[in-house]
C-alpha cells in the first residue's frame, strides 16, 4: 500500500500539486486521471522519487520515502517497477538483454537461470521468441509489453504505469489493460496507472483518483464513476456526448431498469429512469 | 548569474558520479564498451588528421626556410616539436570534441529525452556514476593514447611528404628527430591530453544529461556541447602553456 499525506509540489512560482492525499491499495489497479497539466504525472514522479516533494509524506506500506535516507531509497527502488509512456527501452539493447538488465544489475545468478527469468516474464507478456529483436524492430504495443517484462522481472511489489495505452489502438490497449490487472493479481502488486484513456477506466479502475487543478477532487471505482454527481469529473470522463449516453446506458443497466426485453419507451417513462439520468440526459431514452 | 547557476549545475553532476558501484562488474563493461566507442571508434579520423598535420606542417617549414646555412635537420625538429607540443594534443583533440563530444550529448540527451535516464533511476541505478563516469575514465583512458599515437603518425606524415617530394633525405629527416630533443615536451603534450579529454568528456555530458525536452533540443546541446568544449580546451591550451612551459 502506498499513501500520500497532503503532498505539495510546486516549480518556481507555479503550484502543481496543493496538499494531495491518497491511499494506492495493493492487489489493486490504482488509476490516477485528470486532465493534462491537473498534475497528475508529477504526482507519480514524486511518489517513485524522481521529483522531491516540497511537504506532504510518501509512505511505502509504512515506511516514509519522502524522509528516507538515499542508500535507503536505493533499496526501495529495486521493488518499483515502472512503464514509461514511450516504454524507455534501452536502443542498444535487445529485447532480451532489456528485461535481463536489472537481474544483471541487482541479482549474483548464473546466466542461465537470468535467461530462464527473461523467458518467463516474455512467455507472460505474450512475447515468446522476441529475444532477438531491437527496441526498432518491435510495434508500439510490443514496446510496452517488453517495458512491463522489464518492470516486473526482479519480481516488484510496486509498479508504475505512465500513460501506458498512449500511442495505441483501443484493442492493443485493451490488451496491455488486462494484462496489467492481471499481472497486479498474480504478483499481489500495489499498481499505481497514470492515464486519461476512458476505457482504461471503465475496465480496470478498481481505485480511481481524479485529479483537478493540482487538487483530488474525486476518489471512487469504476462502478461509482458512473453514479458520480461531481461534475468536474463528468465533464471530464465523459467528454462527448456519445459517452454521456453511454454512462446513461450503463447507469440503467446497473440499476436494472433496462434489459434486452423492456421497451424503451417504459424506460422513459420510469420515474427511477428520470431521477437518474436528469433532464438533460433523457436524449438516450428518446 | 546563470553561468555560476551552470557551473554550480556541473560540479554537482560531478561529485554525483563517486557512489559506490551497484554492481562493479556492470560498470567495468560499460567502461570497456565506452574505450571501444570513444578510443577505437575515434582510432580513424585520428590516424588521417595526424599523418596530414605532419605532411602540411613539413611542407609548410620547409617553405619557410629558405637560408641556406640553416641545417636541413632543422625541418625535422621543427616538424617533431609543433606535433608534439601543440598538433597532437590541441588539433587532435578539438577534432575529437566535435566527434567524441557531440556522440556523448547526443546519446545521454536521447536517453534523457525518450526517459531512459528515469527508468535506470527508478531501478536505484545513479545515472552519474553509471552513463557519466565511465565515459569520462574511458575518455580519460583513451585519449592520451590516441594523442601519443596521433605524435607518431604526424612525425611519420612529415617524413613521408620531405622524402616524398625530396625536400630532405630520409635519413637527414631521422638525424634532425633525434637532436635537441626535450622530453619535457612530452610530458607537457600528456598534461594537455588529460585536460583536454577531461573536458571533452564532461562538458558534453553535462550538457546532455541536463537536457530537456526533444530532438531540437538533443541538437542544441550537442552543439553547445562542442562549441564550449572547444572554447575550454583553447583557453586551457593557453593556460597550461603559460603555467607549465
Amino acid at each position: 500500500m502506498i499513501e500520500l499525506k497532503n503532498i505539495h509540489k510546486g516549480f518556481g512560482d507555479k503550484q502543481i500539486l496543493k496538499g494531495v492525499s491518497a491511499v494506492m491499495e495493493t492487489g489493486k489497479t490504482n488509476l490516477i486521471i485528470g486532465t493534462s497539466g491537473s498534475g497528475k504525472t508529477v504526482l507519480q514522479k514524486c511518489m517513485v522519487g524522481l521529483f522531491e516533494v516540497d511537504s506532504g509524506e510518501i509512505s511505502y506500506d509504512g515506511r516514509d520515502f519522502s524522509s528516507m535516507p538515499e542508500d535507503e531509497r536505493k533499496l526501495l527502488r529495486q521493488q518499483i517497477g515502472m512503464l514509461f509512456q514511450g516504454s524507455a527501452l534501452f536502443d542498444s539493447m535487445t529485447v532480451e538483454r532489456n528485461v535481463k538488465f536489472p537481474l544483471d544489475m541487482f541479482t549474483d545468478w548464473d546466466h542461465k537461470k537470468k535467461i530462464d527469468r527473461v523467458n518467463e516474464v516474455l512467455d507472460r507478456v505474450n512475447l515468446t521468441g522476441a529475444n532477438k529483436k531491437y527496441p526498432a524492430e518491435v510495434s508500439g504495443g510490443m514496446k510496452k509489453r517488453v517495458g512491463i517484462a522489464r518492470a516486473i522481472v526482479l519480481n516488484p511489489k510496486y509498479l508504475f504505469c505512465d500513460e501506458p495505452n498512449s500511442g495505441l489502438d483501443p484493442q492493443t490497449s485493451m490488451v496491455i489493460d488486462l494484462l496489467i490487472k492481471e499481472i497486479t493479481r498474480e504478483y499481489n502488486m500495489t499498481t499505481v496507472i497514470n492515464t486519461h484513456d476512458m476505457n482504461s477506466v471503465m475496465e480496470i479502475g478498481e481505485n480511481i483518483l481524479y485529479m483537478y487543478e493540482g487538487e483530488r477532487e474525486w476518489v471512487g471505482n469504476n462502478k461509482e464513476i458512473i453514479f458520480s454527481k461531481n461534475d468536474k469529473l463528468n465533464e471530464f470522463i465523459f467528454a462527448s456526448e456519445f459517452l454521456r449516453d453511454a454512462k446513461d446506458m450503463r447507469m440503467l443497466e446497473e440499476k436494472g431498469i433496462i434489459d434486452n426485453d423492456r421497451n424503451m419507451d417504459d424506460v422513459m417513462r420510469d420515474p427511477e429512469a428520470n431521477l437518474l439520468m436528469g433532464d438533460n440526459d433523457k436524449r438516450v431514452v428518446n | 548569474m546563470k553561468f555560476f547557476s551552470t557551473l554550480g549545475s556541473y560540479f554537482i553532476m560531478l561529485k554525483g558520479m563517486f557512489t559506490k558501484p551497484e554492481n562493479f562488474k556492470m560498470y567495468w563493461k560499460e567502461l570497456m564498451h565506452q574505450c571501444v566507442e570513444i578510443g577505437i571508434g575515434s582510432l580513424g579520423i585520428v590516424s588521417i588528421i595526424s599523418v596530414f598535420m605532419g605532411a602540411v606542417s613539413a611542407a609548410q617549414t620547409a617553405y619557410q626556410i629558405t637560408n641556406p646555412l640553416i641545417p636541413k635537420t632543422t625541418l625535422s625538429q621543427v616538424v617533431r616539436d609543433t606535433v608534439i607540443l601543440e598538433f597532437a594534443p590541441t588539433l587532435v583533440c578539438i577534432v575529437l570534441a566535435g566527434v567524441v563530444g557531440s556522440k556523448i550529448a547526443g546519446e545521454l540527451g536521447n536517453m534523457r529525452s525518450t526517459e531512459q535516464i528515469d527508468a535506470l533511476e527508478i531501478m536505484g541505478i545513479n545515472t552519474k556514476s553509471y552513463l557519466v563516469a565511465p565515459k569520462i575514465l574511458a575518455a580519460l583512458i583513451t585519449i592520451p593514447l590516441l594523442v601519443i599515437l596521433a605524435m607518431f603518425l604526424g612525425i611519420w606524415g612529415g617524413r613521408l611528404a620531405s622524402v616524398a617530394t625530396n625536400i630532405v633525405s630520409a635519413d637527414t629527416y631521422d638525424r634532425g628527430l633525434v637532436s635537441g630533443f626535450v622530453a619535457k615536451n612530452v610530458w607537457f603534450a600528456l598534461v594537455k591530453a588529460y585536460t583536454f579529454a577531461f573536458i571533452i568528456s564532461s562538458i558534453p555530458a553535462f550538457y546532455g544529461y541536463n537536457v530537456k525536452g526533444g530532438a531540437l533540443e538533443i541538437g542544441r546541446a550537442s552543439t553547445t556541447a562542442v562549441v564550449s568544449s572547444c572554447v575550454l580546451i583553447l583557453f586551457a591550451d593557453y593556460l597550461l602553456a603559460a603555467i607549465l612551459l
